[in-house]
């Protein structure tokens, strides 16, 4: 089995079916990123995954578990699933070192002093330890969304959601946070929405064309960039790759 | 409790009566507050230096004690002194000067949210300040402080009843006197407090809609401007 | 003379300062605690819960003060329960401010972005832990503007448990007023310097405790 299952996934928003069925799987460590037009319920899909929006119909199954099940512990659940917001969602009245410490004391109850140790080597790992004791407001967009990583990292998830984490960011700040991705790559899973496909293309294990609600195409970045089965997957990345070029 | 409509229908004659005196009470201070206000926001925003301090004096001192301490002095300090009021007179006097250093505040913080970009322009277009704040600002800034001045009334709705402690006959006092001759505490003060529940009620609801009818596109209450609560 | 006799008169005003400092203390408490209770309940709780809070915090801003005293200190005898004229206040008071501050709470968590209790969510933490590490603390801050401004307020509400025979600042003047009618002004006009001091100075720490807790990139919320 799969480490994740998402089975047929259905999910409606103000009468409109953002996701018709959506179904994949992902292995441990493996780095998926799904591309396509706004508002075909990519971000959605991520949401009905770490359950912050329960999907309609269909099943997500973690490591064997029904996560999507009535008697789930969600809470329990959340702690493997990491989620970067495209918005960073940091908390405001707390420095850096202390956001990432926070789910460790309060979610994992690591005492206070490790918490605290392992928050400032998370830190480093992305390369502001000096920034640890300054506040949200204080942090440039690059930054915070790294602490943002940092803080999903903390928690050693099974799996981390990225939700267009560079399209916030002033164009010169992303490459510091994609360097974060990709060093991530092969060491925890990661599924991720994004536009880069400089990113797509290099990092990825697999990429999914999702349009309209619908997986319209998944594949190897190789196949999907020069040889992609469908017409329409072929008229985006044609056409976007142009666009949003590589690094 | 089963003579509860009797009792309430015998006592009404009376309440009414206190009824009109509250009505008395907040009409004509939210008024009087509303031109002393408006005084006192124009010297503060538009005033020399002197009438500046003036300004923030009264305001200061008004907003710095209780109400009932400005109706102690005005009602039981001015006699000895020669100045006598009635009880209705002195809670008037009391309401107007209270509710206006409040509504001063708002009207100011109302004013200065208007202030720059449009005064400037009227200027330039060759009005005269007294003009421009008569044509431009004005218009504009009561619009704004109408949610604030809703606030106000119901806030006076309210404290008109610290009137009966100084002897005022309004809607509190006058259930006070039914309820010392009845013992029906309960009842009496249930029905006050469902009388001015409603008028809160149906006032805010009378001033939303006056407020709708008056608004303009674009001109959206100042969050926060000054409310008392 | 009128001033020895003032003079002679300050003990009793001392302990009428004393009665209205206890009216106030006990009056944040109570409006304090349940007005938090009141707007998490009403923004976070079940949904039957959120419209009886809605009438609470409706009736108890719709009713005057004095009204509430009398309700609370006779009327209640009536159903067999009684209160000493200070609890009946301190009860009214607070209530009042609870139904205030729930206002005033509400507002501060409405300006909370919805991102933040989805990033604790993310992190594994229930909804409790969540409101309470990461809603509770920005709820608080947000809010110490409109706080103080509802503790002057309370403070100057006090003056009317007078009607219930309180024996607080103003009742104490009334006493000294009967006692010697020639120090009727100077007695009021000294309560109200009073009450104007402990206004003045009430404000002045709660701007300096506003300004050391603002969130650095939050705007404080405009007011006054």
């Amino acid at each position: 089995m799969s480490m994740l299952e998402v089975k047929d996934i259905h999910k409606t928003y103000c009468n409109v079916e953002v996701l018709k069925g959506v179904s994949f799987t992902m292995e441990k460590e493996q780095t998926k990123v799904i591309i396509g037009p706004s508002g075909t319920g990519k971000s959605t899909l991520l949401r009905c995954i770490n359950q912050l929006s329960p999907p309609d119909k269909g099943e997500v199954w973690l490591d064997g578990e029904e996560i999507t099940s009535p008697k789930a512990d969600i809470n329990r659940i959340r702690e493997k699933i990491g989620f970067v917001f495209q918005e960073f969602n940091l908390f405001t009245h707390l420095t850096a070192l202390r956001n990432i410490s926070i789910g460790l004391e309060k979610v994992k109850k690591i005492d206070k002093e490790t918490a605290q140790k392992r928050a400032l080597e998370e830190l480093r790992r992305v390369g502001l330890e000096k920034q640890a004791s300054q506040y949200p407001a204080q942090l440039s967009g690059g930054q915070k969304q790294r602490v943002g990583i940092a803080r999903a990292l903390a928690m050693d998830p099974d799996i981390i959601l990225f939700d267009e984490p560079t399209s916030a960011l002033d164009p010169e700040l992303i490459g510091d946070v994609l360097d974060v991705m990709k060093s991530l790559a092969g060491k925890v899973a990661m599924l991720v929405v994004t536009h880069e496909m400089g990113f797509a293309r290099n990092v990825a294990d697999e990429i999914i064309f999702m349009e309209g609600g619908y997986i319209v195409e998944q594949g190897p970045p190789k196949e999907m960039f020069t040889n992609a089965k469908t017409q329409r997957a072929r008229e985006f990345l044609g056409r976007i790759g142009a666009l949003y070029g590589g690094d | 409790m089963a003579d509860f409509l009797p009792f309430f229908l015998h006592s009404l004659p009376d309440l009414l009566n206190g009824l009109g005196n509250t009505f008395l009470l907040t009409f004509v201070s939210i008024t009087a507050g509303f031109f002393i206000g408006l005084s006192l926001a124009l010297g503060r925003v538009y005033g020399t230096k002197g009438v500046n301090w003036f300004c923030i004096g009264y305001i200061e001192l008004i907003r710095g004690t209780p109400l009932l301490v400005q109706l102690f002095i005005i009602y039981f300090g001015l006699p000895s002194v020669g100045i006598i009021f009635t009880p209705l007179q002195a809670a008037l006097i009391g309401l107007a000067i209270n509710s206006g250093a409040y509504q001063a505040e708002y009207l100011r913080g109302s004013i200065q949210s208007i202030e720059s970009g449009q005064m400037v322009a009227a200027r330039s277009l060759g009005l005269g300040k007294l003009q421009a704040i008569q044509h431009v600002v004005l218009p504009q800034a009561l619009r704004v402080s109408i949610p604030a001045w809703s606030n106000e009334f119901i806030y006076l709705l309210q404290y008109s009843s610290i009137a009966y402690i100084i002897q005022v006959s309004e809607l509190t006092a006058e259930g006070k006197f039914i309820a010392a001759h009845t013992f029906r505490y309960l009842e009496i003060f249930a029905m006050i407090a469902i009388i001015y529940l409603v008028l809160t009620i149906v006032s805010t609801e009378i001033i939303d809609r006056i407020a709708k009818r008056l608004s303009i596109p674009g001109i959206g209450a100042a969050k926060g401007v000054g409310l008392r609560d | 003379m009128a001033l020895e006799t003032l003079i002679d008169s300050l003990p009793q005003l001392l302990n009428g300062l004393g009665v209205t400092l206890g009216l106030t203390a006990f009056g944040i408490l109570l409006g304090t605690s349940a007005g938090i209770l009141l707007a998490i309940g009403r923004s976070y709780g079940p949904r039957p819960l959120a419209y009886p809070i809605l009438i609470f915090e409706k009736v108890f801003r719709g009713i005057p003060l004095l009204v509430l005293f009398f309700l609370i200190y006779f009327g209640l005898t009536q159903l067999g329960i009684s209160f000493d004229a200070f609890t009946s206040a301190v009860i009214g008071l607070g209530l009042r401010s609870a139904a205030y501050q729930a206002q005033i709470y509400r507002g501060s968590i409405n300006s909370i972005p919805v991102g933040q209790i989805n990033a604790a969510y993310s992190l594994g933490m229930s909804k409790l832990k969540a409101i309470r590490y990461v809603i509770l603390p920005q709820m608080l801050r947000i809010s110490i503007p409109g706080w103080s401004n509802e503790f002057t307020i309370l403070l100057k509400d006090t003056s009317l448990a007078f009607g219930i025979g309180v024996i607080e600042l103003m009742r104490q003047g009334r006493y000294i007023q009967v006692r010697d009618p020639s120090l009727v002004l100077p007695v009021f006009l000294l309560i109200a310097a009073i009450y104007f001091v402990l206004v003045f100075t009430a404000n002045k720490t709660l701007r300096v405790v506003e300004k050391k807790y603002q969130m650095a990139g939050f705007q404080a919320e405009a007011h006054r």
